[in-house]
This record gives structure tokens, sequence and C-alpha cells, in this order.
């Protein structure tokens, strides 16, 4: 269905090719969540890796700062149609913790859980080989509170949302566990490139 | 889960987002930069006050653009529902319904969307609500819902504005303070007047209006929503009742 007098604003070519449908570049980086910034402190700060209810391992903020670092360069794109070019994020890989904690995943999905009670399921195969990390800094600088710091997970291929802001640990679930977005209509797995945003599409 | 997960919300999910076919009912101007958009859709009137939409616009050539917008109206049976869209610069959507939209034309609409910033009259109060510029758009929407539903429900606008004239329903609001016994609206001018942005006295003036709040909503830009929320989280109200929604930088 045509809509009279709409002809929209076309990206240049080299912008569409990078942005998914649907989306927009945008320069700024807006902040979505669901209620206040949580008070985290790195004193108390904790991160620990959970079988169900079982856990795995805990990491200090200074033990998860002497894992290895590595650096991930690239754009990510929010459900709400944002879309930000040539981001860098830095922090521990999931590939680097799993071996930080001895295992292989016990499961083939896993619920990242934060410290305001945020939750997001996301399959382990979208997480190993370099595809996600727990992020400790944002253009070079820790990650400010608005943004999700001290650590927020990070698995850009997906919709941003997977990448939960104020990460206090992962959890390893037998099936996939629908998390707070999930349980609210939006898309169990989140591909901005088949445009995944909600249940159905 | 913990206070994040209500049954009430629990209760709007799972639902399958369809696209559907929209009517420009009416159209007029609200504030120099909002004009108000009345949408003929089969899903009007299934929104809980406080949800927003997505709207989708075609070009000739197939070209599509959508954005998301707050609804402005509650339920009301009458087929319709409002937007208050605010004419964007270099908005490809709001520059459209600001620029060239008329009664008659046709596009699409999805939704309702967003269960967790909504409220409808069994969810109970007291309500605190706090908007910045047009994200008082969805808690408009409460605010008429509340005076149809639970009048007797206590309840707070701390609204920040740059000037009394770009204050999106501000003689609607002003009217509802006046003429609603349980609703007091705080008004802040940050570009005229004595230039005042939010702070510790007129949230602490905001609750000492509602008493303990048992739902708080935000919306504006982050710039608005941040600072206020620490405060009202600093003035001993549980962060877990806060709700927000931000959009912009």
């Amino acid at each position: 269905m045509v809509t009279r007098g709409f002809t929209g604003r076309r990206q240049p070519p080299e912008t569409g090719a990078r942005l998914p449908p649907g989306q927009y570049l945008t320069q700024d980086f807006p902040i979505l969540q669901i209620g206040p910034n949580p008070s985290v402190d790195l004193a108390t700060w904790q991160f620990t890796l959970r079988d169900g209810s079982r856990p795995i391992k805990t990491w200090s903020w200074e033990a998860m700062q002497a894992l290895p670092q590595t650096t991930w360069h690239g754009d990510i794109h929010c459900v709400t149609k944002w879309s930000k070019f040539d981001t860098t994020w830095e922090g521990v890989t999931f590939d680097d913790l799993l071996t930080d904690a001895g295992i292989e995943a016990p499961t083939e999905y896993l619920l990242a859980e934060s410290y305001d009670d945020y939750s997001t399921n996301i399959p382990v195969a979208d997480l190993t080989d370099g595809k996600a990390m727990i992020a400790l800094r944002y253009d070079g600088q820790p990650i400010h509170a608005d943004h999700g710091g001290p650590a927020r997970f990070f698995v850009p291929h997906l919709y941003f949302w997977k990448s939960a802001k104020w990460l206090k640990g992962l959890r390893f679930t037998k099936a996939d566990t629908a998390g707070y977005w999930e349980l609210r209509g939006y898309h169990m797995y989140g591909d901005p490139w088949r445009e995944q945003r909600y249940i159905g599409d | 889960m913990s206070s994040a997960t209500s049954a009430t919300e629990a209760a709007f999910a799972p639902i399958v987002f369809h696209w559907y076919e929209a009517e420009v009912a009416a159209i007029a101007p609200v504030t120099p930069t909002v004009k108000s958009v009345r949408l003929r859709c089969a899903i009007a009137d299934r929104q809980r006050a406080g949800q927003h939409v997505d709207v989708r616009l075609t070009a000739e050539d197939g070209y599509r653009a959508s954005r998301s917008y707050s609804v402005a109206s509650p339920p009301d049976g009458s087929g319709t529902l409002e937007l208050l869209v605010e004419g964007l610069p270099d908005g490809e959507v709001s520059g459209w319904f600001f620029d060239t939209a008329e009664v008659g034309d046709r596009l699409e609409m999805r939704g309702p969307i967003g269960g967790s910033f909504s409220w409808d009259g069994p969810d109970g109060g007291p309500l605190l609500l706090a908007g910045g510029g047009s994200g008082v758009v969805p808690l408009l929407a409460m605010l008429r819902r509340r005076a149809e539903v639970a009048p007797e429900i206590p309840a707070a606008l701390i609204f920040s504005v740059r000037s009394r004239a770009e204050a999106i329903a501000l003689d609607e609001l002003e009217a509802r303070h006046r003429d609603e016994p349980h609703f007091s609206l705080f008004l802040r001018t940050t570009r005229e007047g004595d230039g005042r942005r939010v702070d510790d006295a007129l949230v602490a003036a905001a609750l000492d209006w509602t008493g303990a709040p048992g739902k708080v909503f935000l919306c504006g830009s982050n710039r608005f929503v941040s600072p206020t929320a620490d405060l009202i989280v600093a003035a001993g109200v549980p962060a877990g009742i806060i709700r927000t929604e931000r959009f912009g930088a």
C-alpha cells in the first residue's frame, strides 16, 4: 500500500548496504531500558556463571580485568530501529570466560542476567568463536551506567536488547527460555538482517 | 523473577504483531512543533495507556520507513487513536505527518507494543509520572484513562518543558489540575521564568502530594529521565516500581 506524498530519505549506497532492513543510521547513542540505572559498586561487583541454579564460577571485578581482553570494532543495531556504525568495545570473550572456568558449555542455551533483574536468552552457538563478550570498555573508556556499565553483555550480530546492560551473570538453561522482552512479544532470536523484531517476524 | 514481572504484564504476551491499514481521520496543530494525528485502524481501542505503535509509510517504488509513536489516547471505543507527532528537522516519518499528511491518507500501523510501560485502573496507584517535553504523551494517555476509570487514585505529573508555548496539552493538564481533586501538576519551564530543572525539592513536593507511589513512570530524553529517576530513587522510592521510556541521545 502506497502512502500518498511519501518519498522517504534514501541512504547513500555504502550506508544502505550496512543497514539491516527497517533500520536508520544515528550518530547519537540512544538509551533504552526498563527502569532506572541500578547502583553497581565495583568493590562488590560479581559475575557468576551458572548451570541452571548451580554456580560454576564467580569473578570479582579485578579477576575479570585479569582475563584476556579483546577489542571489537563494528556496527550495532537496536530493535527500536536505530543503528550505530563503527563502535569500539573491549572486554572478555565468551570463549575466554569458559576457558578460565575450565568448562565446555553444558547446554545449548543461556540467559544473560542483569543487576536490575532484566534477562535475555541467546543460543550458545551465537556466543562462541569470538561472537560475544563481557564488555568492560566502550570507545576506550569505562562503560557509563547509562550504557550498561560497569559490564554489559555484548552480542553485536543480534538486536541490541540481547546485549544485556549491568550484567551480573550467565545462566545455562536446558531449553531456550524466554527472557524479559521475549516474554513480552519480542522475538526469541532477534536477527536484525531477517528483521526479527517481534514474535512472528 | 522480581518485581519486573507482574501478572498484568505477563497477560499481554506473547503477542504477534501484524501490520494493519490505517487512515488519517483528523489532523490538527497542538503546539508550534507538534501536531495531533487521529488514525482510524483495526488495532485502535486495544491499547493500554502508555503503550506505543509502529507506523509504516511506503513510497511509490516500494521504499518503506517505520517509526514508533506513543499513543496519546486511552481506548475510547471510537475506532481511532491519537498520536502527537513532533515535526523534527530531518524526521523522515514525522516530516511526512507534519508537512504532507491530510485527512484520508492511508498508511500502516502495528501494535500496541510495550506492556511494561503501561497502566490501567486495576494496576492501582498512587501514580507518580514524570515527562520531559514530548515524553509527556504516554503519561497523558495514563492521566486520561485514570480520569475515566479511577479518578480517586492520587496522581502527580512532573512535567519539564522548555517553555509554556512548547508544552503539549498544557491547557488540558492545567484544567485537570484545577478540576480533578486527586491530581496535581508540577510544571517546570527550563528556558523561561526562573528556568529551573527538576530538582529534589520538586520531587519531594510531588511525593508529598501522592504519598508512597505504587507505580512510577518516566518518559523523555535520557538527559531528563536519567537524573529524574535518580532523584526519585534518592527520595526513597523502590527502583523496582519505576518504569522508564527514553528517546534520543
